[in-house]
């Protein structure tokens, strides 16, 4: 039953994750935090923070890793791993082999244009619903907040942020 | 041919640090520069469509390049190629994190990166922000707002857009034809 359920959500995440990472970030959140409550607010920031230091795609990272905490074994890695991967495949098979014609089409480019908003407003609730005092425990919380934004506005390496700010966590917390 | 691409885009898999964007230079140059299997122009033109199909963009261009090596068998080694080194690494994490998460070392370093991560979300919203009219920008914010606050499942407010998009194209075709 749970593998099913994962399969599904997955797959929704899979289908509907327009906009790349950051933008399938609150849809993420959304269905695996708050519908299904499978990881807290906390540890959806944790993967999130693992994903930047790893190689990959967060929505594939964030399905394996998801998917083995909710079962406890691999299969619901590569269950949650292989649905979010799914609508990716089929989808863009149909579409490179339509591409000419749904290029010129305006109503698609209608429908790109509308979402552009809506998968900016999806970041921006993204980087909200973190905001929690889970992950803002004290004021030190909100100076690497400032400082990291301030650095990456000016196009510092994420990872390179990531890093720097768990060495910080490191001399501040423990 | 098959295990060719799976071991190219594994290559360029193990070395995509931050996602889709980041696979770009990546490809480029193993890809077009190396082994000359998609001249540019074509792929920059498929990548304007992985960039507007949903899912993760890496995944998106891995099955259009796979597909134009070897058909569908090219597609399927391609995605292979990008899903195992993610999947090995957090797996393993995923294995190994929940035994020492609790460790104080390992929570205060945590505690130092939750914020940054917010932030690292946060900054591109002021990029892609820069540039968009004030009604479009006014619309984000509406989303994000409905998404934060009353807790809206963003997947209907992928399909309004979409939806208020076209109804925006259709409006304007009739304004234009009634002239």
């Amino acid at each position: 039953m749970i593998y099913l359920q994962l399969f599904y959500v997955y797959l929704k995440i899979g289908f509907f994750g327009f906009g790349g990472g950051y933008a399938m970030l609150s849809l993420i959140q959304n269905e695996v935090v708050v519908r299904n409550a499978w990881i807290t607010n906390q540890q959806f920031a944790d993967i999130v923070a693992i994903s930047q230091m790893t190689p990959g795609p967060i929505a594939l990272n964030s399905a394996t890793y998801i998917g083995y905490t909710v079962t406890g074994n691999v299969w619901g890695s590569a269950i949650a791993t292989l649905a979010v991967s799914l609508p990716s495949l089929t989808l863009m098979l149909l579409l490179t082999r339509f591409y000419m014609k749904l290029h010129d089409n305006k109503y698609v480019a209608g429908a790109m244009f509308g979402m552009q908003p809506a998968v900016i407003g999806l970041i921006a609730a993204a980087a909200l619903l973190l905001l929690t005092p889970e992950t803002f425990i004290d004021y030190k919380s909100w100076i690497i907040f400032g400082a990291c934004f301030i650095a990456s506005l000016r196009k510092v390496n994420p990872i390179l942020l990531i890093v720097l700010s768990g060495v910080a966590g490191f001399f501040l917390y423990y | 041919m098959f295990f060719v691409l799976l071991l190219s885009f594994s290559k360029i898999g193990v070395f995509t640090f931050g996602g889709g964007y980041a696979m770009i230079p990546l490809i480029e140059r193993e890809l077009i520069d190396r082994r000359h299997w998609i001249e540019k122009e074509r792929f920059l033109e498929l990548l304007t469509l992985a960039q507007s199909a949903p899912g993760p963009i890496a995944l998106n261009t891995a099955v259009f390049v796979g597909y134009h090596m070897d058909r569908y068998k090219g597609a399927v080694a391609a995605v292979l190629g990008v899903i195992l080194p993610s999947f090995v690494i957090l797996l393993l994490i995923a294995i190994f994190f929940t035994g020492i998460k609790d460790n104080p070392v390992v929570e205060a370093v945590f505690k130092g990166m939750r914020p940054a991560v917010v932030s690292l979300i946060a900054a591109p919203v002021f990029h892609l922000a820069h540039g968009m009219g004030m009604y479009r920008i006014g619309l984000a914010v509406l989303v994000a707002a409905a998404v934060w606050r009353l807790g809206v499942s963003p997947i209907v407010m992928i399909i309004l857009g979409a939806l208020g998009g076209i109804a925006w194209t259709i409006y304007k075709s009739h304004k234009t034809s009634g002239k």
